[in-house]
Order: C-alpha cells, then structure tokens, then sequence
C-alpha cells in the first residue's frame, strides 16, 4: 500500500497545492518502490505527493503532475481515483503540479518527465488507493453523523447513502466530520472495489479539459502572457553548432514593434548539445509578427563548423554500409553463421528509415523571467523538473532558484521533454532585464529541432526446406541519441537496444544473432514516440513478411512460428544480462511472447483476415512489443498502394495480472 | 487606421496594417483561442470567421478585415454553447485540443454555408484542418452531430 493519509490537518497541506476541507495525500511510487522510498527516508512516513481534496461544496480536486500533450494523463489518471472515490466526473477538478521531481518522483524513477508511456503504469495502483481512502473517510464521517455504523453507509455518485433509512448527503456535507478521520493500513486499509464495479475505468469518459478546448480557454505555453514580458524568436544556425560571425540588425530594428535585437551566445565548443541553447540573434519585441518581420530583415553571416559537411544522401549510404558491417553483437544464439550456410533458402534485405522531425501541432513555446527570484518560467513542457535543471544552468543559478509552471502542450511526442526553448527564454530575459516569451514557429522546428534517428537495417534469414526460420541476423545502424551527451559516441544506448531490438520476440527461431554499426550523430538526435521500436518494428515486421512470400506460407502463421509459444522470454540464455526493460526489472515486466501471438491472433480475427479478398486488395498484419505492451495491427490496402480502410485493433496489457487499460491513456 | 467589429466589439488599430489578423488578435487583444500552427495557411489552426466566412488568420492582413466583422473562438457563442461546440464535447474529440478552435470555427463556418452537408462535403470542407493528434474519426461524427441541430 502506498500509506495514505489523511492530512485536513498537517502540515503537508499548505504544500499540497489543493484546497478542501479533506485532503489525503498518498506517494505516486510505483509498488516495488515503495520500501527503497521508506527505507531511504529513514522509516518515516513519507511526505505525501498526490492529493486529493474535497471542498464543501463536494468540489473534488485531484494533482497532476505529469503534463498532459493529448494523450489523456489529466483524464485518465484522476478518473481512477474517481472511480474509486465514487466521484461524479463532472465535479472533479484537476490541479497541475508545478516542477519538482524531488516531490513528485521521489523514486527517481522518471524525473517528472512525462515521456517514456509510464505514467498510468506508474499511478494506476496508488490513484485507487486514495480514492478508495477518500471514500471510506466520507463514509466514516457520514456514520458519525448519523450515529450510525459505518457499515450501513456507502458512497455512491458523489452522495454518501445510509441503507437503513435511505437517506444520503452529498461529499460536501460530509467533508467537516472528515478531516480528523485516520486512514487504516494493512489489513484493515479501505478496501478498493471489484473490477466488476468499475464505472470509470476502462471507459471513454469527457475529457476534463473539453469545454475550455472547445471555447477556446484552454492554456497553452504561447497563451501565457506575464507583466511586462516581451517576445521573441530566434534566427538559429543553418548548421548544427554553427555559429553567427557577423549580423546587421539595421533593417530589423526598423521594423514597428521591434525593440531590441540580441546574440544568445554560441553554447560552447566543449559544451555536448543535451537540452541547451545552442545560440542564435534574437528579435525582441512587443508582438510576434513584428519579431517574425524583423527576424526576416536580419542579414547574418553564419560560420558552419564541423557538420557543414552533413548531406542527407551521403550519410544515408553511411548508414546503409554501416548496418551492413554491424560488428557490435548485441544478441547471440546457436549460430547464425552456420544455420545460414546449411539454409535450404536464405534472404536477405535492407530497410531504411529516414529522420522524423515531432512536428507537435504547437511550436514550443516558452515564458521566462529571470530577473525574480525565485525564476519563473511558464512552460509548454514535458518536462517541467529538467526545464528547471537547464534554465538554471544557462542563468548561473540553482535549480531550487528556479521554478516552473506547465500549460498544456499540444502535442509533445518526446520534443517537449527538450527545454533549449526555456533556455533561450531565460537567457534573453537576463540580458534584456524583462520577462520573455521565445516562440517557435513550424520553419524553426523544421530546422532546428530534434530529430529521430535515421536508420538503416540489414536483416538476414535462412529458412529450411519446409520453410520454417532456422536463422535470423539482425544489424542495425544509426545516431545515438546520447551523442546529445556525448557527442563522439558511435554505437546505441542500452536503451535504444532495448526498444524493441535486443528483445526481438521471435523465440521460435534456433539461431538468431543481433548486431549493431556504428554512425555519428550530426544533428541533434533525441526521442520521438516511441523511439527505435518504429524502425525496430518497421524492420523485422516487413522482414518476416517477405520471407513468408518467399516461403510460400501464409504470413500470419509464419509470424505465430517465430515468435513462439513461451510465456516467457528468458534473454539470458542469449547472453544477454540486464537488459535495459523500459527502467523496470525483466521479473516485474517479462518480454512475454504468447502474449504477442495472442494479440496477433486477435488482430487477425477481427481484421477478418483469411477471407478471399478482391483483386488489388491485400491485409498485413504486423506486430510488435513496445513499452511492455504488445500490439498488433491490420491494415488494407487497395490497388496500388492507396489506402482504403484501415483498421488498427489495438490491445494493451500494461500490467501482468489484469489486463487494464484506461481510455485516453 | 484599421476599424474592425471583433466579437461584437468596435476596435481600432493603428499599427501596420499587414500585421496578419491572428496576432493583431492573440497579441494586441489578448484573445488567446485562435492558435499559430504554422503561419502559412497550412494547418487551420488560426481559423477565424470574416463576415461569416472561414480564413486563415495568420495570412489575413487586418487591413482584409477594415469594416468587416470578425468572430473568433471566443466569440463564437456567448456560453460557448454553439451547436458545433456541443457537438463536438458530446464526442470528446479533443486530444491534446491545439487544433480544435481552428477545427470547431471552420465546422461553424461550413455549417453556416451547408446546413445539410453529405459526407463527402464534410470531408472536403474540413479537409484544410489538420490534427496532429488524429482525431478525424470524432470531428466528422462531430460536425455530422451538429449538421441535425443547425
Ligand atoms: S496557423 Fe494559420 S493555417 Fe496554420
Ligand atoms: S487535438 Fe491535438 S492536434 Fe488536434
């Protein structure tokens, strides 16, 4: 259990960020983490991070501190804990966290930073518990009342019930019996409901931001405005680490509304990219548009440097060569080089996947004054802790100097984890002495933003006479994503291996060997959804389908064969110790093969797959184990190439025992 | 000078008239609904009504607009209220809710011209707004939702 406790009265609440007149706070820690938290904080109990309060007015208000980029996190997590609450979903409120990864991750599991698809998986367990908390206090405090025993009352749609006289009071009428009210652990802890009775969970419910999205109201980072605050774009090198030689601002300072125009200096040489500013001259001024005619007026002479040389189709042939040479063997079982040699029929193929820019539909956007203290900053962040880390960084200062408020984002997908835009912020707002705003536009994105890696992939397979896999070499070459940290790095990351590659789920095949070349990164390289698993997936699904044609099989059935009937794959056994799982231990969360065929079974089956098709239609199938989940897809295909109908079943099972999944999670 | 009715409201402005209508509006009005996607008339984001009919904001100069009547998200409805806006909360189409101003005013604006539109017209007529987040399927259930009740 996660200790929740009832705190109307305790210190913590002034911390807590909520109002109410009842409020329990709880630690959102995943459940194994929960003793290491205990234990390191000396036994005590541990200061409460997720809060829940009830109002008198039976308002519910519920943290969250994880930001929410249209994947759901301020729906999907506090509904859990309505559900449980027995809240009406209209009377619940969300309040959003503040950046303080110390608070809200004091496991150190994620860094507050909302990427990686865990958020649910982290909170599922403890959003119950507090609900089911608050709702035996309501119900405790409705038993005071009444002078009856708690067991004639329960809750029900935000209304406490007596059974005996059928009488009821709403949470607010309860609230001031209930602050005093001691949650019980162990054995005698508030029991959580049945599966079974779940109304929340598991459903489309409204989005609690729906009517501020669509009237207009919702708060994303370019709607803040402060006092006083400028605004500003930036005109960034051309080259990756360019810097500016020479500029002439004459005709941009004389564009109306342009005020000032200054060097964000060249981060630099020795200095690895990571999330900083990398410089450019900034346009300052009273209104965006002016700041974009003056940036367009600006005549700047910009000197290269070393990644000058950088050309999409030189470098792709780099790769290409380079996953052909492999020579990092990531993965081995049997031997390939011999199940090859004796294979009635071997293929062999290439795929490449180009740069992906994230494109989120809002630019970053991000407020900064540097010039109070604490320094604020108003961001359009995944990551509100690290933007606090980095801002403080390019100021000089202390990260417990700087603090940071998230607005929505629209659309993140792993850019917004990157605060160099709050880095840019934060500098001009010293140099300058006023807040400001640095807003992005689609071009500078386009531009200047972080990419996901380009990749090249040379899968190889013998098959023998009946057609079945005997063996199967995967090599794999792309820019790491850590050069941001360490720029001269060449191979992978055990995290990038672990995005879908060195768990490559086809269990079924005796020889099987996983290797990785080695390439630079020449731009900035960092996370995109859900990172490698789309080239990893792309790769090895494409892969065994053109060996099932090759075969003459069917191309389900064929997959169902690779990847095997285990419950369990034990990557040990192919020498490979401690792979990197998503943070999680490979016991808490196994690579699971059944389950894999399984959804691919299912996929198949509502797809209608097997059915005579039409002449020029066609259905493949695919799928793929990515953030511990397991997914399968079908997709049709009319005459050439263009899409008709598509279908995307799509099953979930982010816990082992339970297969629960929250809609707009 | 540029003289514009904004939401009703009489306004003058007398900055440079190319200034395109969005950050007239975002910037020198503080009216934060209408959203810069890309500033070129590529994604709809910045959707805004002019006399009634759907434009692209952020290529508007708001000279387009001297004496004209501009209606933005925020003045789309008083309670926002809107059939399309109602619509579009009874499907719970937002995701992230970054295109949905310029989604929910270009819907209005093809409601306003087609009452009864086919599904072929809606498709067309929404086909400028891009979503990023996807969530075509519930904006075309959206906008067949409120077609019933404009
Ligand atoms: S911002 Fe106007 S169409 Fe994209
Ligand atoms: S809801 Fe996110 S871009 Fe449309």
């Amino acid at each position: 259990m996660s200790g929740v406790q009832n705190i109307s009265r305790r210190d913590f609440l002034k911390q807590s960020g909520i109002a109410g007149a009842v409020v329990l706070g709880a630690n959102v820690v995943p459940g194994p983490m929960i003793a290491a938290v205990r234990a390191q904080s000396g036994g005590a109990s541990i200061q409460p991070n997720l809060f829940v309060g009830i109002a008198a007015d039976g308002t519910v208000t519920i943290t969250c501190s994880r930001s929410e980029m249209g994947q759901g996190v301020r729906t999907g997590i506090p509904m859990i804990l309505a559900d449980e609450l027995e809240a009406d979903w209209h009377r619940v409120k969300i309040w959003q966290a503040p950046g303080d990864a110390e608070k809200y991750d004091p496991a150190g599991k994620d860094g507050q930073n909302t990427d990686g698809s865990r958020s649910t998986r982290h909170h599922l367990d403890v959003m119950r518990e507090l609900g089911a908390a608050g709702r035996y206090v309501l119900e405790q405090a409705a038993a005071r009342k009444w002078g009856v025993d708690a067991g004639e009352v329960y809750a029900k749609d935000h209304r406490i019930h007596h059974t005996g006289t059928g009488q009821s009071f709403d949470f607010g009428e309860v609230v001031d019996a209930a602050a005093d009210i001691e949650v019980p652990t162990g054995a005698g802890a508030p029991k959580l409901k049945d599966m079974s009775q779940w109304k929340y969970i598991g459903r489309d419910m409204p989005v609690v931001d729906n009517y501020d999205m669509s009237t207009g109201g919702a708060s994303f980072g370019a709607d803040i405005s402060i006092p006083g605050m400028k605004i500003a774009v930036v005109a960034r090198p051309p080259v990756y680490r360019g810097k500016a030689k020479s500029f002439d601002a004459t005709a941009a300072l004389g564009v109306q509304g342009v005020e000032q125009v200054v060097e964000i200096p060249p981060l630099p040489d020795d200095k690895p990219a990571e999330f900083r500013a990398l410089g450019g001259i900034a346009v300052v001024g009273t209104n965006t548009w002016s700041v974009l005619e003056g940036r367009r007026k600006l005549a700047i002479e910009w000197e290269d440097g070393p990644h000058t040389a950088h050309d999409s189709s030189t470098y792709d042939d780099e790769l290409r060569a380079a996953a052909a040479a492999g020579g990092h063997v990531i993965r081995d079982r049997g031997n390939v080089d011999e199940a090859l040699a004796a294979a009635d029929q071997s293929l062999e193929a290439e795929y490449f996947v180009p740069y992906f820019i994230h494109t989120p539909m809002e630019p970053p956007a991000a407020i900064v004054d540097a010039n109070a203290r604490p320094v604020k900053v108003v961001a359009a962040t995944q990551s509100p802790n690290e933007t606090r880390q980095y801002v403080a960084e390019a100021l000089g200062l202390e990260k417990s100097d700087v603090t940071c408020e998230v607005t929505l984002l629209g659309g993140g997908f792993g850019r917004k984890s990157k605060p160099d835009f709050a880095c840019e912020a934060a500098i001009l707002s010293k140099m300058i002495g006023s807040p400001v705003r640095v807003q992005w536009t689609r071009e500078d994105e386009i531009r200047n933003g972080y990419y996901h890696a380009a990749s090249a992939h040379r899968l190889k397979a013998g098959l023998d006479a009946s057609g079945k896999v005997t063996a199967w070499h995967h090599s794999g070459a792309w820019p790491s994503l850590i050069a941001l940290w360490a720029p001269d790095a060449r191979t992978g990351h055990p995290i990038e291996y672990g995005l879908g590659l060195i768990d490559t789920p086809y269990d079924g095949v005796p020889n099987l060997r996983i290797e990785n070349g080695e390439a630079s990164a020449m731009i900035r390289v960092g996370w995109y959804r859900s990172v490698n698993n789309i080239q990893h997936a792309f790769a090895m699904n494409c892969f065994a389908n053109e060996l099932a044609a090759a075969a003459g099989r069917d191309p389900v059935e064929f997959l169902l064969e690779l990847i095997g009937e285990a419950d369990v794959m034990d990557l040990a056994k192919d020498g490979v110790e401690n792979p990197w799982n998503y943070g999680d231990s490979v016991e808490e969360w196994p690579i699971m093969p059944k389950r894999l065929s399984n959804v691919l079974r299912v996929a198949a089956a509502k797809s209608g797959y097997g059915k005579t098709m039409p002449k020029g239609h066609g259905l493949g199938l695919a799928c793929h184990r990515s953030f511990h989940s397991y997914v399968a897809a079908a997709v049709h295909v009319v005459g050439s190439g263009t899409m008709a109908r598509s279908g995307f079943p799509r099953w979930t099972w982010p816990s082992t025992a339970a297969g629960t999944s929250i809609p707009k999670g | 000078m540029v003289s514009i009715r904004i939401n009703g409201i009489s306004r003058q402005f007398h900055g440079s008239p190319d200034m395109p209508l969005l950050w007239y509006v975002r910037d020198e009005l503080g009216l934060t609904g209408s959203k810069f996607g890309c500033g070129m008339a590529l994604c709809g984001a910045c959707t805004m009504h002019v006399d009634g009919v759907a434009v692209r904001s952020c290529v508007t100069p708001v000279s387009y607009a001297d004496g004209k009547e501009v209606t933005t998200i925020e003045g789309l409805d008083p309670e926002g209220n809107h059939p399309v806006q109602r619509a579009w909360r009874a499907h719970n189409v937002p995701q992230c809710g970054y295109c949905q101003s310029g989604q929910i005013m270009s819907a209005a604006a093809l409601l306003q011209s087609n009452p009864d539109p086919s599904d072929e017209e809606i498709v067309s007529g929404m086909a400028g707004n891009i979503c990023r987040c996807g969530t075509y399927q519930r904006i075309f259930a959206a906008v067949r939702t409120a077609a019933q009740e404009v």
